[in-house]
């Protein structure tokens, strides 16, 4: 992994300074922000070989190994969405929990409005007809 | 022998289920007494035949008869004692003897306490369970019978999955299914009421506790099933929306809004057909539960085509009873509805909103489940469905339901003045967007998320508007008031779990930290003000694994806080490896540390989280079946239970009501 020895990591080096390991805890990148998009995606790639869990959770080696990749391609500059484009074209879009919006995934992207603007409608037209009824005169106790 | 009794009395507990699904049902379409009067004693029968093949089963267990497969493939001479019980439904055939034996325990929970219904129609309730029995003990006997021999017999078992060795795993499913198969009571009751063809005003109170009870266990075990996967399954998440949990969530969502609009239909008479169609719903859903688990769609849509019996037994069984029951519903539920008006700002304009939403969210965590199975099944590549979707969308229909509903307990029934209603909760408003900002600020460290003080917010509204009345009553000193019915407070305590519920998961979600550190003994790591240090690694032997231990001391500002000893356990016969966190709990924040693998050296990855208020969302949950608990058990059933029946179902009643 040459592309480590490329990441900003005088600070992080100084903190590992007692304990260096070829595999393990990874080194933070020094920016925040970009530690933050990594921390993002991998908390949304599906591990490949495991039940249902993200490589972020997984402690298979695979998950580590693709915690790895992902750490090395955006610490050479790829975006979020470029990283996430390379493991689809290695794993099809199985490996995201968020699926991408693409003509197969129309339906269940739009489910939420569609759902929500029939649940309204609904609202609308019972309320409507229901107050022009005539309300109980005699409503019993609780 | 004594296993092939077990099965005996499966097929004895499946005759008689056979004429408690047939000859009541005809009896009470004919009026011919002598068959309505059969229903009990099937019921009765019935569930002393389950009861005695899930006691000898439980036998074989205890005394590790291997030459039974199921016992062989799920227990272990070195198991602990009580989870060869527990192990009785840790595989498939016996998780179907326990759903068996709850759905037989209900049915003679309802043949006891239906003596105030009309004879005729709770022998049509006892009968439609009876064809719901027929179904899973057909099912069980046909393809997954637990007593099936293994000749020659194992010398020792395959050990119950080390996942599921665990005290919180041992009561989940019972829990559960308490819950999902209680749907199967008002499941009954709203057939019963469409075979009869129409509606007794005192329906919807019979169906009530029986659907508060069905959902109070649900709520109850969709807790515990939570607390389990954060403390066992390693890595400190406590709702992954995986199918399996979606799959006891959507009945619960349906099984909430049943709640909601029986309250409207036993009050006032009106959304009879909607209350039937979500009582069909949720047990459905119970139903398409149990199928999405057992039928082995779970592991892949492949693994179901290539063994796919007893995906498909379900898959007919589901369609046969909800098929049925929803043409039933078509014939019969247009004539239902009653005349009844209510304004725009009334209790039930807010409850038929709360019906609303919960039924989209239901929808959501149904499309998300299943949309990758179907377009899977379609040909049209895998997605994966999880989290960010699930997250995004679902806070949709939620975040109106939880702003509403501090509104919507205070409203009147029929309608009132919006400002009235309005005027009377800003005070609890204000509070609550003030203490939400307080509470955002002392808990946050760099908020970047704009839901985070919404959440914060709402969930405070709820708490403080649910216990409002009470509140200004004691502020008022109004003793001459008629004093809270239990049902009133429990729908006061079971609000105020949803607004805890609420700020655990805000918080909980928006200030979590979490770190993986490679540790060796003596090393320190810092996380929100806490210092881990770790002391190392010893092996301990457990009764039936071995396990490593690390050391880890928890100080704060020097001083001490816990000592933590989390572990990474093998089990002997399974050989996976497992890990268990160790947790130091507090309402406040729960410190968790889990082991993970040895680094090489003396070293050890190690994760560490910090997550303020976890506990709420637990506590939250638990307070909202203790409500469920408290309107069960409201004096007006009782009162219902001791009156005798004296008009038929059919006739529409009028004012008989008592208070």
């Amino acid at each position: 992994m040459i592309s480590a020895l490329r990441l900003p990591i005088c600070i992080v080096a100084a903190l590992f300074a007692t304990t260096a390991f070829a595999i393990g805890p990874e080194e933070p990148f020094a920016d925040p922000v970009l530690e933050a998009e990594y921390q993002a995606l991998i908390h949304e790639v599906r591990c490949p070989m495991c039940q249902n869990q993200t490589i972020a959770d997984s402690t298979a080696p695979i998950a580590a190994d693709l915690r790895r990749e992902l750490r090395e391609l955006m610490g050479n500059g790829a975006s979020r969405d470029e990283a996430a484009r390379f493991l689809v074209e290695r794993y099809g879009d199985f490996v995201l929990y968020r699926p991408p919006f693409q003509p197969t995934t129309w339906a269940l992207w739009g489910a939420p409005i569609l759902l929500s603007a029939l649940g309204l409608l609904v609202f609308v037209r019972t309320v409507r007809a229901r107050s022009a009824q005539p309300l109980d005169e005699e409503l019993p106790p609780s | 022998m004594i296993p092939e009794l077990g099965q005996f009395a499966l097929v004895l507990a499946l005759g008689l289920a056979l004429i408690q699904a047939s000859l009541p049902l005809i009896g009470a379409a004919q009026g011919r007494d002598e068959w309505i009067a059969l229903a009990r004693p099937m019921a009765a029968g019935q569930f002393v035949f389950v009861a005695a093949a899930f006691l000898i089963l439980t036998h074989a267990f205890t005394i590790d008869d291997f030459s039974v497969r199921y016992v062989a493939m799920h227990s272990n001479t070195a198991l602990p004692f009580a989870y060869k019980v527990a192990a009785v439904w840790g595989g498939h055939e016996g998780s179907l003897l326990l759903w068996m034996l709850i759905l037989a325990g209900w049915t003679l929970a309802v043949a006891a306490a239906s003596r105030s219904l009309p004879e005729a129609y709770a022998a049509r309730v006892i009968g439609v369970l009876g064809i719901v029995s027929v179904g899973i003990l057909s099912f069980m006997l046909l393809t997954s019978n637990p007593f099936d021999r293994l000749l020659p017999a194992a010398v020792d078992g395959n050990d119950l999955n080390p996942l599921l060795q665990d005290p919180a795993f041992a009561i989940h499913p019972p829990m559960l299914y308490l819950g999902y198969v209680g749907f199967s009571v008002p499941f009954a009751f709203a057939v019963a009421a469409l075979l009869t063809g129409s509606l007794d005003k005192r329906w919807a109170r019979w169906t009530r506790p029986w659907t508060l009870g069905a959902w109070l266990f649900q709520t109850l075990g969709i807790a515990l099933g939570s607390w389990w996967a954060y403390y066992e399954l390693g890595w400190g998440g406590w709702w992954f929306w995986d199918p399996v949990e979606n799959a006891s969530f959507m009945p619960w969502l349906a099984g909430t809004a049943l709640i909601h609009s029986l309250a409207v239909t036993d009050r006032r008479g009106i959304f009879k057909s909607w209350t039937i169609l979500l009582a069909i719903l949720a047990f459905s859903l119970s139903l398409l539960g149990t199928f999405i688990v057992r039928s082995g769609l779970l592991t892949s849509v492949h693994a179901f085509a290539s063994d796919p019996e007893r995906g498909l037994f379900i898959l007919m069984l589901l369609m046969l009873i909800t098929g049925g029951a929803l043409v039933l519903y078509a014939m019969r539920a247009g004539r239902m509805e009653a005349e009844g008006g209510f304004k725009l700002v009334s209790r039930e304009a807010f409850l038929l909103l709360n019906n609303i939403l919960l039924v989209v969210a239901t929808g959501l965590v149904l499309v998300g489940t299943l949309y990758p199975m179907v377009l899977d099944a379609a040909g049209y590549g895998t997605v994966s469905v999880g989290p960010p979707y699930f997250n995004t969308t679902f806070s949709i229909p939620m975040l109106p339901l939880v702003l509403l509903l501090g509104l919507g307990m205070h409203a009147s029934w029929l309608g009132m003045r919006g400002e009235t209603l309005v005027r009377k909760l800003v005070p609890a408003a204000i509070i609550a967007v003030l203490g939400g900002i307080v509470l955002t600020v002392v808990v946050s460290r760099g908020l970047d998320n704009v839901l985070t003080p919404i959440g914060i917010i709402a969930g405070l509204w709820v708490v403080i508007a649910s216990f409002w009345d009470p509140i200004m009553r004691l502020v008022r000193r109004e003793s001459r008031t008629v004093p809270l019915s239990r049902a009133q407070w429990g729908m006061i305590v079971a609000h105020a779990g949803v607004g805890l519920f609420v700020l655990g998961v805000t918080v909980t979600s928006a200030f979590t930290i979490e770190s993986d550190q490679a540790m060796a003994p003596g090393d320190s790591a810092s996380i929100a003000g806490f210092d881990f240090e770790f002391r190392g690694v010893r092996e301990v032997e457990g009764p039936n694994y071995d396990a490593y231990e690390a050391e880890v001391a928890v100080r704060r500002n020097g001083s001490p806080v816990t000592l933590l000893a989390p572990q990474k356990r093998v089990y002997r016969v399974q050989r996976n490896p497992m890990t268990e966190a160790a947790i130091d709990p507090a309402l406040r924040r729960d410190l968790f540390v889990a082991l993970g693998e040895p680094l090489g050296g003396n070293a050890w990855s190690v994760r560490i989280q910090y997550r303020p208020m976890l506990r709420f969302v637990w506590l939250g949950a638990l307070l909202m079946a203790l409500g469920g608990l408290l309107a069960a058990t409201d004096r007006r059933y009782r009162a219902e239970q001791r009156q005798a029946a004296e008009v038929t179902p059919g006739r529409l009643v009028g004012n008989t009501e008592t208070a």
